[in-house]
């Protein structure tokens, strides 16, 4: 008996990593060079390595370094966040954006801030708070709705909560002293702007920390896809695997949205983009959404800071602009 | 008919014993008091009208639903029989392989990686496919004769093609008991048939195979064992002989018919009757 042989490629083609590598690299200098001053290359990684005038370093260093940076790992945490998702939830549609779970992070943010929380570090557990409970909440409405299974019912339960975090921040901000109090804006359509080193570092750990569990778990979230009895067949403890992930992939946003607020449609478009690239396998997914997420948040704010320079827009508005297109032209090839 | 003498591996028994569900807010138990026992080397089917439970026998081994009362053990004289409740999902299946009734291809995979999830139960997080991986999964390819269909999306398949990777990630589980949901219910009869003749060579050699089914005349055919149920209850069990009779088909199915003779092998074939004949004959 001669069995056929079979191939496996779990992962997809190198020029993907290789182009996302590349892409990361450019858009980081570019994101270092472009701005209010424009600076040569050379100067920026001069100024990187302390040599060079007083200014450019302070620019570099100070400013323009820790944005960049944060920008790249909050893009890679909630394009990860949004590929576990979509795939413990089956729907390519699925990310925390528009499943209520960065929301309900930002009320978190805000109403501890607004209680008078100040440690940056509470302020993230927080949000996770504010993540976990608009989870309980999203899917307790779509279970009560009709039936846990419909996902489609759990991201329309998604936007409604979306809708009502949105109204929570503008009432508990709405006297909120400026000096104080970063402002509604900032939570509710997100900005890199005045991002600090120790918030890059904080958002860092997170991802390091929390997009490691999800890569551990990445075997799961194959089979979670296919499905909940499949997925039992094969030797997945369903509820608890998605129910971790679920949570997980929640902490994840909600660890960009404690650092950046707001931004919704990276977690749906670059998991797409991931799997366009012949990522199938969650685990080249994440990593690869990972990677991409990164530079697709990097030039959404460098857009954000010259499009209408020397306004800094917010980085939400950026990526709706971008992803609200993405998401109708994906319904439309699902319903056909 | 005569079965191998030298199994593949040390059979396992499948053992549901007195097994009640409840689904929440209805009246009528979905499952009241149902032993089956699949025992190795044989095909036991488990056949009734709609809505009679079969598929919530598969689904309390998918433990998607609790039981009210009963228990279902997995197991031989060797190991001992462990109750399924007590076993890790990754234990159970390595024992049990299950082919639930539906699945949709949502996030496409390629057929043989589609297969090789099969493998998961035997892997680590990060452990690559081992030796043994890739031979269950050729094995199962081979098996369910699907070659032509590698290198192609599942979402790309035809509704045959699709069932048959199904049961091929199933065979790579290579566990000792394997449950099948409807499995030919999109298939034509030449596929269909393979299905069958498939199983018929799995069960001879020392596998053992619960096969949920509509298919009374092949299950009649190919079947050792049949289970009939009858709103979640067993109306009947035993061979062909003893649960394909006429009066229990009718009384199960509220549909007139007749069990006469399968020409091909002699085993009891159930033909149903008014429609379209009684129209020719007036």
């Amino acid at each position: 008996m001669t069995a056929p042989r079979v191939r496996h490629t779990e992962h997809p083609a190198g020029v993907a990593w290789g182009v996302g590598v590349i892409l990361l690299l450019f858009v980081v200098v570019l994101g270092l060079s472009i701005g209010a001053v424009s600076i040569q290359t050379t100067h920026v990684i001069n100024a990187l390595r302390g040599i060079g005038d007083a200014s450019t370093i302070a620019i570099i260093r100070d400013l323009r370094a820790p944005r960049v940076l944060l920008a790249a790992l909050v893009g890679a945490g909630l394009a990860s966040s949004g590929a576990a998702l979509q795939g413990s939830l089956r729907n390519p549609l699925a990310e925390p954006y528009l499943l209520g779970v960065s929301g309900g992070a930002a009320v978190g943010a805000v109403v501890a801030m607004a209680m008078g929380v100040t440690q940056p570090t509470l302020i993230t557990l927080c949000a996770f708070a504010g993540a976990a409970l608009a989870t309980l909440v999203v899917t307790a409405i779509a279970r009560v709705v009709g039936g846990s299974g419909d996902t489609k019912l759990l991201l329309m339960a998604g936007v409604v909560v979306g809708a009502f975090a949105n109204a929570a921040i503008l009432v508990a901000l709405a006297d909120a002293p400026p000096e104080r109090l970063r402002g509604a804006l900032f939570w509710m359509m997100g900005s890199a702007a005045d991002a600090t080193w120790p918030a890059v570092a904080r958002c860092a750990a997170a991802l390091l920390l929390l997009g490691g569990v999800l890569v551990w778990r990445a075997r799961d979230l194959d089979l979670l896809a296919l499905g909940d009895e499949p997925a039992a067949a094969l030797g997945v403890d369903v509820d608890r695997a998605a129910r971790r992930i679920f949570l997980v992939a929640s902490w994840l946003a909600a660890a960009t949205v404690a650092a950046a607020g707001l931004i919704g449609f990276v977690g749906l478009v670059v998991p797409n983009i991931a799997r366009a690239l012949g990522a199938r396998h969650h685990r080249p997914m994440l990593l690869l959404s990972a990677l991409y997420g990164a530079v697709l948040l990097v030039v959404a704010d460098l857009l954000a800071r010259t499009l209408r320079a020397p306004a800094d827009l917010p980085l939400g508005a950026v990526t709706a602009l971008v992803g609200v297109p993405f998401f109708l032209l994906r319904l439309r090839r699902l319903a056909a | 008919m005569s079965r191998a003498s030298n199994p593949d591996l040390p059979g396992a028994t499948l053992a549901f014993h007195h097994v009640s569900v409840r689904y929440a807010g209805r009246p009528q138990r979905a499952l009241d008091q149902v032993s089956v026992v699949a025992a190795p080397g044989q095909i036991t089917a488990v056949v009734g009208p709609n809505g009679s439970g079969k598929s919530t026998l598969v689904r309390t081994l998918l433990r998607r639903v609790p039981l009210e009362s009963g228990h279902v053990t997995v197991g031989n004289a060797e190991t001992g029989h462990v109750p399924v409740s007590t076993l890790h999902a990754r234990d159970l299946a390595q024992r049990v392989a299950i082919v639930p009734q539906r699945e949709e291809p949502v996030l496409p995979l390629r057929v043989e990686e589609f297969v090789a999830l099969g493998r998961h139960m035997h892997r680590s997080a990060f452990g690559g496919m081992s030796a043994a991986d890739h031979h269950a999964v050729q094995q199962a390819v081979h098996r369910a004769g699907i070659a032509d269909t590698l290198g192609r999306r599942t979402d790309t398949l035809s509704g045959g093609e699709w069932q048959r990777v199904r049961i091929a990630r199933a065979l790579a589980q290579a566990a000792p008991v394997l449950v099948l949901d409807e499995p030919t219910t999109f298939l034509d009869i030449a596929h269909e048939m393979a299905v069958f003749e498939l199983l018929d060579e799995l069960a001879a050699h020392g596998h053992t195979v619960l096969l949920v089914s509509h298919q009374l005349n092949l299950v009649a055919r190919f079947a050792s064992h049949i289970v009939l149920l009858h709103r979640g209850a067993v109306a009947a069990a035993g061979d062909a002989a003893a649960v394909m009779r006429g009066e229990i088909l009718e009384r199960v199915y509220e549909w007139p018919l007749v069990v006469t003779r399968d020409p091909a092998v002699g085993a009891p074939a159930l033909l149903p009757l008014r429609g379209s004949g009684r129209h020719r004959d007036q």
